[in-house]
């Protein structure tokens, strides 16, 4: 197979192995290219008194010192209202904040002298804490609540009551590619940007507003990223628009290449969360009435954390169902770096509430959790199949992916063994855990559920391929590849992947809320089929038959089917199109159907589908030591009909491995003034080898194709598999028998829950 | 006559840099700048990513991963130095481990994989556990799986060994450096005499850092890479004498094959990376005299001493007197460690080497630990009990030895030895741990010593336990 559902590889997968991939960074220079470098506040919160910059600007190599006053256009990067200055003015709220930029000759010099650029700051006593901001009632996201029923009084009637607080810490991105921007100003007020980002569009409107023009001026281009995960979404805009503006002010090109340090103290990661509930229930574990307050530290600015909040609150059941509920969901305001997007954008810290109370709920009545998950399933026998926003889930996947894992596991068979062990051994314990997710697909955002694409099909018979996905090696490129080959019915090596340009497919949404493949898939599959209808015109006077009956396939364009000797090479027909005046060259768009959100009340049918997927896990702890391993872990993902297993299962692995990072061993570290001390991967910890589970058994569900109209009935995958890891942190908790466990559950974390359960 | 230009091999080609290059820009800088070879890439320039993995080949064929961000070019003089570039066959084709990599589905952003290539071809020669091969490199993308598979199937492509000049005197000058490469000790005395502010650099991953991550400069250098006298390694029945700059990567290959220093060597497997074990050394860890450093426990364990000398002469002296304070040791202005001598545990002695991290493989300990236990019958008649991570410097914990001296081995020898334990050391709380945390772990690690006493062979940790 060559087109959908083949498992063909990324395509740049020899050019990363020989080296040959270029990253923004690995462009030769044009002549006279400076470099920048960023001053960051040292001091989380303060007024910002002056900013002492002369011995900066004597220092050799240096060509200019900008701060807020040198912007020409609005000192602004927000990408969600406005309000969030590039560089600070007046009031530093974060330690990290960008304060001004020095330009210089090289990389070195600008970094030297910025470190030599003195800011005068008058501490004001900075807020740290989700707890102490919802005290001072502080936030960038409101509290809002999605109900449905009365949860106050289903809890009050239920048989039995349950109160609880728990906490998930934040994560970094760290891709392996820090953010980098390389901006060359070009005439007419033209800027040409080079970025490392997920949103080539929101870099260009960013740019656009920092310098003070329109977006037309501006043009952005991504071929790959060295990794994104959400970090390159809003993150990637401000540092792009940071060197657009020493190009302008300089008027030569400029590249600012974020050290890791200075990327892991400035930019944004994955929102920590509190979260506090109130819960009524019977003694078979069903849960008949529950509030919640979910409270995301949103850090010092809005950024896109109303999204994340939308996204927690409505996945905040995940895969069960209560009949009166009230979730709230708020960002507060902290002085932190502006927490961002993260792979889940908020899904996986939603998740964690329905599986933090089915734990201490199945603690509580001595049953499994496996037990009372499935008695709360959406469509278990006296569950609705409805989320309290009222959209319609399918049951009967969130049965079938839990009764799958579940067999691929020999659960029951583990169990005895584990108990065996657990009862012999001295110090270590086993334990296992399972999750199931329901993950919804689409932009919380309704607007930005639409994409763009630009094929061109050349005189012989080439075909170039453009549209508005970035690729940040999640393989989107060969997807939507396979799907123009499709259409065409040729090779893959027919197709010129290209970089991502504004200049290309304009007014694009970002890749990512793992709708990198439905939209940008159908996109280019609409502007293929246009120029393929164009085609088949040409070729069916040719063949003498009716335009119905041409066939594309195998490279050719053949009479009624293949097998007939009736034929046009697909290069010939090419040609003849371009002889006979036919455009060969296409736009395509997309836009997501039946999707709708009321803000106000917050219901609607804002998904497009939902993806499913289930896990069981294994761990080993040390109870000496608290430190712990995955031994096994099997796992379900529903992918619809896969348009690639192979990149599939790729991000399958990946997410779950970041999933089990985030839950397990990577840990962000704020000092009592507010200053991440976490800044590298000495202090930072990300998963090894060794950390991935020896036993890692990933199957895609067989035979679902998407039941909503998706490209080849194809379903996202970017995302949904990175909660399976949640199995993980309950395997924990069922080895050292605790019901509840703040997260990440570092050896220390799982140490400390031993000692307190005595 | 001493050279002035640093050369070395790139790629199987003899380069020579031009004069005024500066002997302290880090080989990975040269390579994505003025050689314009930019498939090795910047990571996190603090070598714990290992996108910037490069393999040394050693004139013995052996291949050394190392990281480009903390190698400094004057380090390279005389070496060869093997890039993701210089893989490709005769033909101009892809090396079948970068064909392998790709095919296996082994990259996805592919910004780390020029890296893994170049771990994987190093490790097809050197073999080894997989993910000790792997620690060093970072893959954010992956989850490892494809990569691990393709690791599993290496083969060595035979390529031979490069043919290296014998090590020559250096001195390299720029722009205010200096750069000093002597090849006898008398000639390193003297440096070290006339120079004493100058960084003493041998592997250079603790002040390779200050280069690559703080971008710092530093005026002057000597570099001890070249002097014989600091690569010896011998080891004689009652203790193995280790050169200062003997790299962890011989040290551990010869503690694997020492009877009585297999824990040891089960610790420096977890000691940074192999990319740092190809050039980190014991006597660096003993120059920065880090409270974190992973060998000084054992060192202290094993009751090793020093060897200093200056042009002054030559003293000895125990590793407890050497470390003196947070980042302090003994050495005077002119002196440079030597050798250290490790003295071979008894037979008889329990010797056990402990390291609690955040994650298994490369990362800095929030405890370590090293306990040797001289048993007479079933009675301990000497204890030293080592620690790092929990005080201002590695040192011993004579109360908690004290309470373990002269009784059984028991469980309560090993809970006063715990409780005794709470007043030899004072923790700090930082990002790897709480001081209540470290204080928890160091007393469970003398429980787990009573339980490995007690029952030998059995699996006490998580890492070794196979599923």
């Amino acid at each position: 197979m060559k087109g959908m559902g083949a498992a063909l590889r990324h395509d740049s997968a020899l050019k990363h192995t020989t080296g040959e991939a270029r990253f923004a960074d690995d462009a030769a220079e044009a002549a006279g290219t400076l470099h920048a470098a960023l001053v960051l506040s040292d001091v989380a919160h303060g007024s910002l008194v002056a900013l002492h910059t002369e011995a900066a600007r004597a220092m050799p190599g240096v060509v200019a010192v900008l701060g807020p006053g040198d912007i020409p256009g609005a000192n602004d990067i927000a990408a969600v209202g406005q309000g969030e200055p590039l560089f600070a003015e007046g009031l530093v709220e974060f330690a990290g904040q960008p304060l001004a930029m020095v330009v210089a000759s090289t990389r070195d010099e600008a970094l030297r002298a910025a470190a030599a650029v003195r800011a005068e700051i008058t501490p004001l006593e900075p807020v740290l804490s989700i707890e102490r901001a919802l005290e001072l009632d502080q936030h960038v996201v409101p509290p809002q609540t999605m109900a449905r029923g009365d949860a106050a009084r289903a809890i009050a009637a239920a048989p039995r009551r349950m109160e609880a607080e728990f906490r998930a810490g934040g994560q970094e991105h760290f891709y392996l590619e820090g953010q980098i921007a390389l901006a060359t100003p070009g005439e007419d007020g033209e800027m040409a940007v080079l970025s490392s980002t997920q949103h080539p569009s929101e870099v260009q409107h960013v740019v656009a507003r920092v310098l003070g023009g329109a977006s037309n001026a501006v043009t952005v281009t991504c071929r790959r990223m060295g990794g994104g995960f959400g970090g390159k979404e809003s993150n990637a805009s401000w540092v792009a628009a940071a060197a657009a503006l020493a190009a302008r002010a300089t008027g030569r090109p400029v590249k600012l290449r974020l050290s890791r340090r200075a990327d892991m103290i400035a930019t944004g990661k994955r929102h920590p969360f509190l979260y506090r509930w109130t819960a009524g229930f019977d003694d078979q574990g069903r849960v008949l009435g529950l509030q919640a307050l979910l409270a995301a530290d949103g850090g010092w600015s809005l950024d896109m954390s109303g999204g994340v909040v939308f996204r927690a609150v409505t996945h905040a059941l995940n895969c069960c169902d209560v009949a009166d509920v009230a979730i709230t969901g708020c960002a507060v305001k902290t002085n932190t770096v502006s927490h961002t997007a993260f792979r889940g954008f908020g899904g996986p810290q939603g998740a964690l509430l329905m599986e933090d109370v089915v734990h201490r709920i199945a603690a509580a009545c001595g049953l499994p959790p496996e037990e009372v998950r499935a008695r709360n399933f959406l469509g278990a026998p006296g569950k609705g199949e409805e989320t309290p926003y009222g959209q319609k889930v399918e049951g009967d996947l969130i049965t079938r992916v839990w009764a799958e894992a579940k067999r691929d596991s020999e659960w029951d068979r583990r169990r005895g063994e584990i108990a065996a062990f657990n009862a012999t051994h001295p110090t270590l314990r086993r334990g296992l855990g399972s999750m199931v997710l329901a993950f919804g697909i689409s932009f919380g955002v309704m607007h930005m559920n639409q994409a763009g694409a630009l094929v061109h099909v050349y005189a012989d018979g080439s075909i170039r391929l453009n549209h508005g996905g970035t690729e940040m090696g999640q393989g989107l490129f060969v997807k939507v590849a396979q799907v123009v080959c499709d259409v065409f019915g040729v090779d893959l090596d027919r197709i010129a992947i290209t970089a991502t340009s504004t200049a290309e497919v304009p007014n694009t949404a970002p890749t990512a809320a793992s709708t990198g493949s439905d939209l940008n898939g159908w996109a280019a599959h609409n502007a293929a089929e246009t120029i393929k209808g164009r085609m088949a015109e040409v070729a069916a006077k040719r063949l003498g038959i009716s335009p119905e009956q041409v066939v594309f396939a195998d490279n050719r364009v053949w009479a009624e089917r293949v097998g007939a000797n009736l034929f046009l090479d697909f290069g010939e027909l090419a040609k003849l199109c371009f002889l006979e005046r036919v455009s060969l060259s296409s736009t395509g768009f997309y836009r997501t159907p039946d999707i709708h959100w009321d803000r106000a009340t917050m219901r609607g049918h804002p998904f497009f589908y939902f993806s499913y997927g289930a896990a069981v896990s294994e761990v080993i702890v040390d109870t000496l030591t608290g430190e712990h391993r995955c031994l096994r872990t099997d796992i379900v993902q529903d992918c619809g009909r896969s348009l690639n297993p192979a990149v599939d299962r790729g991000q399958i692995e990946g997410a779950f491995v970041q999933g089990q990072g985030w839950l397990t061993c990577e840990e962000l570290w704020w000092d009592t003034q507010g200053r991440l001390r976490t800044i590298g991967p000495s202090t930072y910890k990300i998963p090894g080898s060794r950390d991935v589970p020896p036993i890692f058994n990933v199957r895609l569900l067989e035979g679902a194709p998407a039941r909503s109209e998706t490209i080849f009935r194809s379903k996202a995958v970017g995302e949904p598999p990175l909660l399976l890891a949640i199995s993980v942190a309950n395997a924990l908790k069922d080895a050292i028998g605790v019901e509840a466990l703040d997260l990440p559950a570092t050896p220390e974390r799982v140490l400390m829950a031993l000692a307190a359960r005595g | 006559m001493i050279a002035t230009a640093i050369g070395f091999q790139l790629n199987g080609r003899q380069v020579s840099l031009p004069p005024g290059t500066s002997p302290t820009l880090s080989l990975l800088d040269w390579l994505r700048g003025p050689a314009a070879l930019p498939g090795t890439k910047e990571g996190c320039a603090e070598g714990d990513c290992g996108a910037c993995t490069v393999v040394l080949e050693a004139a013995d064929g052996a291949r050394i991963p190392v990281n480009a961000c903390l190698t400094l070019l004057g380090q390279l003089h005389g070496q060869a130095i093997r890039t993701v570039e210089g893989l490709r066959g005769p033909d101009g084709g892809p090396h079948p481990i970068q064909r392998a990599m790709a095919e296996s589905d082994g990259t996805q952003c592919g910004f780390c994989t020029p890296g893994i290539v170049m771990t994987a071809w190093a490790h097809a020669r050197e073999g080894g556990e997989v993910h000790e091969a792997l620690a060093g490199n970072l893959c954010r993308c992956t989850g490892y799986r494809p990569i691990l598979e393709v690791f599993a199937t290496l083969a060595d492509d035979a390529s031979p060994a490069p043919v290296l000049p014998a090590p020559e005197a250096a001195c390299f000058e720029a722009p205010g450096q200096l750069f000093h490469r002597p090849v006898t000790l008398p000639a390193l005395l003297a440096l070290r005499a006339a120079h004493p502010g100058a960084w003493l650099l041998a592997g250079g991953t603790d002040l390779g850092l200050r280069v690559s991550d703080h971008r710092e400069r530093p005026a002057e250098v000597i570099c001890l890479l070249g002097v014989p006298d600091l690569h010896s390694l011998r080891a004689a029945p009652e203790a193995i004498e280790a050169g200062a700059a003997v790299s962890y990567a011989r040290l551990l290959a010869l503690f694997r094959q020492e009877a009585g220093f297999a824990p040891f060597a089960a610790l420096l497997a977890r000691l940074g990376s192999r990319q740092i074990r190809g050039l980190g050394t014991l006597g660096g860890n003993l120059g920065t005299a880090s409270p974190i450093g992973d060998a000084l426990p054992p060192l202290l364990a094993l009751g090793a001493s020093v060897t200093v000398a200056s042009v002054r002469g030559q003293r000895v002296l125990p590793v407890a007197a050497f470390l003196k304070g947070y980042r302090m040791n003994d050495l005077a202005a002119d002196e440079v460690v030597v050798s250290v001598t490790l003295p071979r545990p008894d037979p008889d002695d329990i010797f056990v080497c402990e390291k609690i991290s955040k994650r298994h493989d490369q990362d800095i300990a929030t405890v370590g630990a090293a306990f040797r236990l001289r048993m007479k019958g079933e009675v301990v008649a000497e204890a030293w009990l080592a620690f790092g991570g929990v005080g201002p410097m590695a040192a011993r914990a004579p109360r908690a030895e004290a309470a373990l001296v002269g009784r059984r081995l028991d469980a309560g020898a090993v809970a006063a030895a715990a409780e005794a334990l709470a007043e030899d050391i004072a923790p700090l709380s930082d990002w790897r741990g709480t001081a209540a945390y470290r204080l928890m772990v160091a007393q469970g690690l003398l429980q787990r010593l009573h339980i490995r006493a007690s029952q030998p062979g059995a699996v006490l940790d998580v890492a070794s336990y196979a599923p």
